[in-house]
């Protein structure tokens, strides 16, 4: 019993959970010191003469402050996500599920088109040639920018709230998949292919039991990416057009109306919402590679 | 070789017709209401040009010529692309406000060069190189403080991974609050989108160096410092080269997105949310091709300065040889 209430300290020290716990909590205590800081002068003008702890008291609990105490964001989260009565613009779940829903039809149709585009690359040696060189180049683009002018053109024919935004969480998924999907394709070695050969195995069967799992490691790679550049990307594609719901169109009215609490809450739910879809994304990997990609 | 510079002799005349094309399709007898004839005349052209591309694709070469083919290939394939948005949106006379041609985009680019310079500077100058070279030199002192003190690293290491997956862009409105309009809060968005994927990659290449390199340096009698400015420094420019590539198209990208959330009325991201919203797309699309242009060439030193500084890694000598 002793042995081991001694022994879970030394456990505890040679993984990552202590280290993390440690870290975590310098960066808290410095958040709320950075807090006192950057709100002393908002006090400053309000009132005088107040001794340390009321001083950093009032700091912590300003309406507006220029960076508000973690757990001040915490409760304006909670009121904001459960609180508020569902389904109104004033609960953050409306919002998040406006900019999900768009990201997650948006990643559908890049990771399908990505996939589509990495067999044909694999198929055709002339469109390998003609294309790999402008998707890697179409890497240094600045992508997001195009967000603004995909959005206007298609409401400018009539296409307005989802599909646009959905378009652009594609567009941004799509090359991550295409590239990590191609090089995945092409992984399996000489020595596999030439047994598919003496198989006698066509063009088909070898995509289909030798090249296809063999890209799996690869595609959930590339798909853990790509889930993230979706999720910014429908972020970004409310900004420039004055949505009215989701989590960008959320921080942008923060942003006019001065409402740092909206922002932060807003910025949080963000940061949740991505780990959930790149945790999804991991969990998934995990049930379809066995544990520790055991099927490779 | 014959076959080679036939079959490019052949894309350079089909670009020619396509050239001719696109200037039919300009023509005020064909613009907007080409005939079928036209399309089908188009869709041969293009036919004819993709199967020259893959003949040259196909054909054996070797040295400077296998170089030539290499180039060649691509370079066809996004004229052609260029030239069948060109000859579509003319002929078909496709709303400016949907999808304005090439050429148009190409005229804006010269007309308003003045202002372009000007957002260019705002942006790509100010905000995005000044916040690029903060994040990544505190993202590798970071690595650096964080290697020396292990501890530290196993705390920082997966907080960093997971940070790097986050929205970060969603900072800028506090940034502006913090910075006010101009370009210093841009450059500091820039600067939290940097550093994490620098300060992961930094930690990753400390740790790539052999053991049996690093025993080498112990039975020398050298310290950390030396050893890491000898050994592990050296050992880890591939990967801190890999952060500074994807650390400088985070940073354009950043710096645009940034200001859609208030600036003064100068930068590219300012000029695309306001010209999108006026529908003048052939001014966004040249502040595009700005940014494009700009970040590739950023990119491509970045990746010439790689070569010329881990010319001994197996990935460069290969290419090399």
């Amino acid at each position: 019993m002793n042995a081991v209430a001694l022994a879970l300290p030394g456990r505890l020290a040679r993984g990552n959970t202590l280290p993390i716990l440690v870290v975590s909590a310098c960066f808290l205590a410095f958040w709320y010191a950075a807090a006192i800081w950057m709100n002393a002068g908002l006090i400053a003008g309000r009132s005088s003469g107040l001794d340390a702890i009321s001083f950093a008291k009032a700091a912590w609990s300003l309406d507006r402050p220029l960076l508000p105490a973690p757990h001040q964001i915490l409760w304006e989260l909670k009121t904001s996500l459960f609180d508020a009565r569902l389904g109104t613009p004033r609960n953050l779940f409306t919002h998040i599920g406006v900019t999900l829903s768009s990201t997650l039809v948006g990643f559908a149709i890049g990771v399908t088109l990505g996939i589509l585009l990495a067999i044909g690359v694999d198929r055709s040696r002339a469109l390998d040639k003609s294309l790999t060189p402008w998707l890697v180049a179409s890497q240094t683009i600045p992508i997001l920018a195009i967000a603004p002018i995909v959005v206007t053109a298609l409401g400018s024919v009539g296409l307005k709230g989802l599909i646009p935004k959905a378009i652009i969480s594609a567009y941004l998924c799509f090359f991550p998949v295409a590239i990590g999907m191609a090089k995945g394709l092409a992984s399996p070695d000489s020595a596999q292919r030439d047994l598919m050969r003496t198989y006698a195995a066509g063009a088909r069967t070898t995509l289909t039991k030798l090249q296809l799992p063999a890209s799996l490691p690869f595609l959930f790679a590339s798909l853990k990416v790509a889930a993230a550049a979706a999720f910014v990307g429908a972020i970004v594609a409310e900004l420039p057009t004055g949505a009215q719901s989701g989590l960008g169109a959320r921080l942008l009215a923060g942003s006019y109306y001065g409402n740092t609490m909206q922002i932060w809450a807003a910025l949080i739910a963000a940061a949740l919402t991505a780990s959930l879809l790149v945790g999804a994304v991991t969990l998934i990997e995990r049930l379809a590679l066995g544990p520790k990609g055991a099927r490779r | 070789m014959n076959r080679l510079a036939g079959l490019i002799a052949l894309s350079l005349g089909l670009i020619a017709a396509g050239l001719t094309l696109a200037a039919l399709a300009r023509s005020p007898a064909f613009s907007g209401h080409a005939p079928a004839g036209f399309w089908l005349g188009v869709l041969l052209a293009w036919l004819c040009a993709w199967a020259a591309n893959v003949a040259l694709s196909r054909t054996p070469a070797t040295g400077r010529l296998a170089t030539i083919r290499d180039a060649a290939v691509p370079v066809a394939f996004g004229i052609w692309l260029v030239l069948l948005w060109e000859i579509v949106v003319d002929g078909a006379g496709v709303s400016p406000a949907l999808m304005p041609a090439p050429s148009t985009i190409l005229a804006r680019l010269g007309e308003a060069a003045p202002t372009l310079w000007a957002d260019f500077r705002q942006t790509a100058l100010k905000a995005a190189l000044i916040g690029w070279l903060i994040g990544c030199a505190s993202g590798i002192g970071a690595a650096l403080v964080a290697d020396r003190f292990p501890f530290l690293a196993r705390g920082m290491a997966p907080l960093a991974g997971l940070a790097s997956a986050l929205p970060i862009i969603g900072l800028a409105p506090i940034m502006v609050m913090w910075f006010g309009f101009d370009w210093p809060s841009k450059a500091a968005v820039v600067v939290a989108m940097t550093f994490f994927p620098v300060f992961v990659n930094t930690v990753a290449g400390l740790a790539a160096s052999g053991a049996l390199e690093r025993d080498l340096m112990r039975s020398y009698g050298a310290g950390w410092l030396r050893t890491l400015i000898m050994l592990r420094l050296p050992a880890a420019l591939p990967f801190i080269f890999n952060a500074l590539k994807l650390a400088s198209t985070l940073a354009l990208i950043g710096a645009i997105v940034a200001e859609f959330f208030g600036t003064p009325i100068v930068g590219m991201g300012f000029r695309i949310q306001t010209e999108a919203a006026k529908l003048s797309l052939d001014m966004v699309w040249a502040e595009i091709v700005v940014a494009s242009v700009a970040g590739s060439a950023f990119y491509g030193a970045l990746a010439a300065l790689e070569r010329r500084m881990t010319f001994w890694h197996p990935s460069v000598r290969m290419r090399t040889a």
